[in-house]
């Protein structure tokens, strides 16, 4: 099982968050992957590698193909994928919630105020 | 302290429900979704962003246009039009991010409900597909990870 840390440490990486964007899409050989990239295929590899052991990620044989698939129960899990939606949601809400606070203040210090 | 707790919840293949109270008047709150210079204040997402335009046409057909950057120089855009305004009560808008290609249009209810002394607030968010919701919450990632794995470091 992979531990937190390698789960962050596999998403706090551009490259290995934009190949699980693709992933989102559906399957993906490493050709398929590297193509957006002006990297080479092996230095993809690492990457998947990475998001292999995090979980993130399976890899089924196909010939001499290896193509990838997000992992059940990793991240694409789909209500996981809320969490940044949620966290920026969260926190324009809780500034939201100031200026609303601020703006009944101001209208029971000064209960004439045109509105 | 009043109840604020938000839910975030999917629906079907196409949906993203969004629930939150304020303590304020739907009044106020509708408000605060109209007005460019309360909007620049919190429609922000991650710390370190800022929403330097804002512009808004308030009535049904009229358009708007946010923009957001951050201190590195990075920044992107939401385009869209109001199909239904009904003060206090509802807002019904079509609105797409440019990144800078255009993502699939998300179809938005905000409705505004009063709640004993404050504002019950449920946002209804409708992509085209499931592909295209995948799409969007996916790109959150891409603007959000940044700034929550800087916040993992400082509580660590």
């Amino acid at each position: 099982m992979p531990s937190l840390d390698d789960t962050f440490s596999a998403l706090s990486d551009p490259t290995r968050r934009a190949i699980l964007s693709r992933l989102t899409l559906g399957e993906a050989t490493v050709m398929e992957l590297a193509e957006p990239f002006e990297m080479s295929q092996p230095a993809i590899s690492r990457h998947l590698r990475v998001l292999e052991e995090a979980g993130l990620i399976t890899r089924r044989i196909e010939g001499a193909k290896r193509p990838c698939r997000l992992a059940p129960g990793g991240i694409a899990e789909i209500d996981q994928w809320l969490g940044p939606l949620r966290q920026a949601l969260e926190a324009n809400y809780a500034r939201l919630d100031k200026i609303l606070e601020d703006q009944t203040k101001e209208r029971k210090d000064k209960p004439h105020d045109n509105d | 302290m009043t109840m604020t707790k938000m839910t975030l919840t999917t629906e079907g293949d196409k949906h993203v429900v969004v629930t939150r109270r304020f303590a304020a008047t739907p009044e106020a709150v509708y408000r605060a979704h109209m007005e460019p210079s309360i909007l620049q204040k919190w429609l922000l997402g991650p710390d370190g962003w800022t929403m330097p335009v804002c512009l808004i046409d308030p009535q049904p057909g009229g358009k708007f246009r946010y923009e957001w950057a951050d201190a590195k120089g990075n920044g992107f855009y939401v385009t869209g039009e109001y199909l239904v305004l009904e003060p206090s009560r509802r807002i019904v808008h079509v609105e797409r991010m440019h990144l800078p290609d255009p993502t699939p249009e998300n179809h938005v209810e905000t409705m505004f409900e009063p709640d004993g002394d404050g504002t019950l607030m449920t946002m209804r968010m409708t992509l085209p597909d499931a592909k295209a919701r995948k799409e969007m919450l996916a790109t959150g990632m891409e603007h959000g990870m940044e700034a929550s794995y800087v916040r993992l470091e400082t509580i660590i």
